[in-house]
């Protein structure tokens, strides 16, 4: 073997590998098999489950392979469980939407599969050029992904403002990064933090640095980096517009968590300014913004922007316990904004779009099931006890607290107190409306089972969280000592 | 001296042809610049003895890519845009003052650090080094970078050139998904 490449990397591999091949198979398959739906979905959800596997087997593994190119450590595999199951979920309320759309589900599973693979070279990582391939496999998946119902207007509308804005925004991020090798000389995180350890400064470095807070800002969708995603969220099929709202914000806050506290915890004073400005517009302007909306999923997207801003506090607070609560909102924020959008695809029916915020109306009475459910996903998106949503929020509190950003926490709570107008809104339309539209609403076992999962998470990491604590903890603690030796400098 | 006067009329031809790209009323004439201004960056990459970049930005760019957009350009038709989004006036100048700020802050940014010695070392930054060809490129002009950037490609490199193939799989199958009309 040459030099920096070793038939352990294969190994190490294994979950990529697996999840290569399936998505490889799904294409074969949808060949061999035509018009039988049923095997490209559970070719998808065969290989999610065994690379699920695969990724857990690494647990408590802390290596880097591929000449320093990938990690495998707890932070990776963090992240990429939370790709993997919010990919499991969305593959399992995508069916009944599809067969409702009238399109072809193979290419479908294939793009969403592959889209996962690049999610996962974004969390393990460790070299601009990974986290860049990676980024971008995901993205062109969904720039596909989001124009897959092809006789809707809307749906091109999405797929074209994506791609033109997302190739706009990387070619931002690609100058930033030019820029960062170019002052390093180095395109690995270690190396560019080890170049830069002295301290020095200078004007293309800022430069860079901004390049790169405005690439990556787009793809969490801060505002101001946030004038596609209602539109996108809006006309993509919902299946993919949760998974884009979910696991491409998990993977791109991945990478800005490692590129930042990885690679540059020496401008972290110059870099925390930045996202404590990006945090507090960002939550701000997308509460404001949702409350207004009557279309359920544009007023989920305005949600997700506000969300991202919670999350960013966990990268200003720059510290282990602010990624370790960054990380723990992520985790259980794929299950109550999965769930929310599984509820909207179900309401998608012959006759009725169902992303209106009046199609809510009467759910109770025609399945209460689901109306609990979206009860709980709206608490838990609020942040009220026990939900998952309230323990979430309250590690990104106390690490703010921690790290001595008051003025950013109350913002925080205050938009917390905003963001419960929107929510009991769905909830009034669920309960106290019930005019109905519409034919009646059909709930096949694939998407009960997403919902059984998102309700299942939503609830158990709200009463019992020591586990998830604890994972993310461990994950985090690779970040500790390069963080606080800068901050008391 | 001589490659201080070559790099700055690249430089300004380069700029003025992207300038010109973007501003040409008809679209084969943008190609058309397109492709001159690929060229002048190819000599650029020669200067900066890169040769094996240079030739593949001349046959990919100006030769493959080029033509696939003179093709899309002929093939579609492009109307006028509706009249509700012409406003042309308005957007100009929005868009010309902040590309104009943007603009004088990157090249106050380049002014203020020009002269601050040399750049970080490049010579080994692809791990050349480390290749069995590291005696090479002694030369001027007369390198072997194509061997060494198959060397590192192929080697440290490999699981993201892996990656870009899957990348390009989803790109096509992405084509094909949009481009048929039933499937």
């Amino acid at each position: 073997m040459p030099a920096g490449f070793t038939a352990a990397d294969f190994y190490y591999l294994l979950p990529e590998l697996l999840l290569t091949g399936g998505a490889l198979l799904v294409l074969v398959i949808d060949v061999v098999l035509p018009r039988r739906d049923w095997a490209t979905l559970g070719m998808s959800l065969l290989t999610l489950s065994v690379t699920g596997a695969a990724v857990i087997g690494f647990t408590g593994v802390d290596t880097t392979i591929s000449a320093g190119l990938l990690a495998i450590d707890g932070f990776a595999t963090f992240f990429k469980m939370i790709v993997i199951v919010s990919a499991l979920m969305t593959v399992l309320m995508s069916p009944s939407y599809l067969r409702v759309e009238a399109v072809r589900p193979g290419e479908y599973y294939f793009l969403i599969l592959c889209a996962t693979l690049g999610m996962l070279f974004m969390a393990s990582g460790v070299d601009l050029i990974t986290l860049f391939i990676g980024l971008e496999t995901m993205a062109v998946s969904f720039y596909i992904l989001a124009g897959y119902l092809k006789p809707s207007q809307r749906s091109n509308e999405a797929s074209v403002k994506y791609f033109l804005l997302g190739a706009f925004s990387l070619g931002i991020l690609l100058y930033g990064m030019s820029l960062l090798y170019g002052v390093t000389g180095t395109t690995s995180l270690a190396g560019i933090a080890e170049a830069l350890a002295s301290g020095e400064r200078s004007l293309i470095l800022s430069l860079a640095l901004v390049l790169l807070v405005a690439g990556m800002g787009f793809k969490i969708a801060a505002v101001p980096f946030h004038m596609w995603a209602p539109d996108v969220y809006e006309g993509a099929p919902t299946p993919v517009t949760a998974y884009l709202s979910v696991a491409s914000k998990a993977a791109s806050f991945a990478m800005i968590l490692r590129i930042f506290m990885e690679g540059l915890p020496s401008l972290a004073a110059d870099w925390q300014v930045l996202f404590w400005v990006l945090a507090a517009v960002t939550m701000t302007v997308g509460n404001i913004a949702a409350l207004t909306q009557s279309n359920t999923k544009r007023m989920l997207a305005y949600s997700s922007i506000a969300h991202a801003g919670y999350i960013l506090i966990g990268l200003v607070a720059a510290t282990e316990r602010g990624v370790a609560a960054a990380m723990v909102y992520l985790w259980v924020y794929i299950f109550m904004q999965l769930g929310a959008f599984a509820v909207v695809a179900m309401l998608r029916r012959q006759d009725v779009i169902g992303d209106e915020l009046k199609d809510l109306s009467g759910l109770y009475l025609r399945k209460p099931f689901a109306a609990v459910a979206m009860l709980i996903f709206m608490l838990s998106l609020g942040g009220i006890p026990p939900t998952a949503g309230f323990m979430g929020k309250l590690w990104l509190f106390g690490a703010a607290i921690e790290s001595g950003f008051v003025w950013l926490a109350v913002i925080f709570v205050v938009n917390s107190v905003i963001s419960l107008y929107y929510y009991y809104r769905v909830i009034v339309f669920m309960w106290l409306k019930d005019e109905t539209v519409g034919s009646d609403i059909a709930m096949g076992p694939a998407m009960a089972t997403a919902l059984v999962i998102a309700v299942v998470g939503s609830l158990l990491f709200g009463v019992y969280p020591q586990l998830l604590f604890d994972h993310a903890q461990l994950a985090a603690d690779m970040f500790g000592s390069a963080v606080s030796t800068t901050a008391l400098r | 001296m001589a490659e201080a006067i070559v790099f700055w009329t690249l430089a300004v031809l380069i700029l003025g042809l992207g300038i010109m790209v973007i501003s040409a009323r008809s679209a084969v004439h943008s190609v058309l610049f397109l492709v001159v201004n690929f060229l002048l960056v190819a000599v650029l990459y020669v200067m900066l003895n890169a040769e094996f970049v240079a030739v593949i930005q001349v046959l990919v760019y100006a030769g493959g890519i080029v033509v696939l957009y003179l093709f899309v350009v002929m093939l579609v038709s492009l109307k006028k845009a509706p009249e509700r989004y012409a406003d042309p006036r308005r957007v100009a100048w929005t868009g010309t003052l902040l590309a104009g700020a943007v603009l004088l802050e990157v090249v106050a940014i380049v002014v203020a650090s020009s002269g601050g010695g040399e750049p970080a070392a490049t010579e080994g930054a692809l791990g050349a080094a480390d290749t069995p060809f590291a005696e090479c490129g002694a030369g001027p002009l007369v390198s072997c970078n194509t061997e060494q950037l198959g060397w590192v490609l192929y080697t440290s490199y490999l699981i993201p050139f892996e990656v870009a193939s899957m990348l390009l799989l989803v790109a096509m199958i992405g084509a094909i998904v949009l481009a048929k009309r039933h499937l």
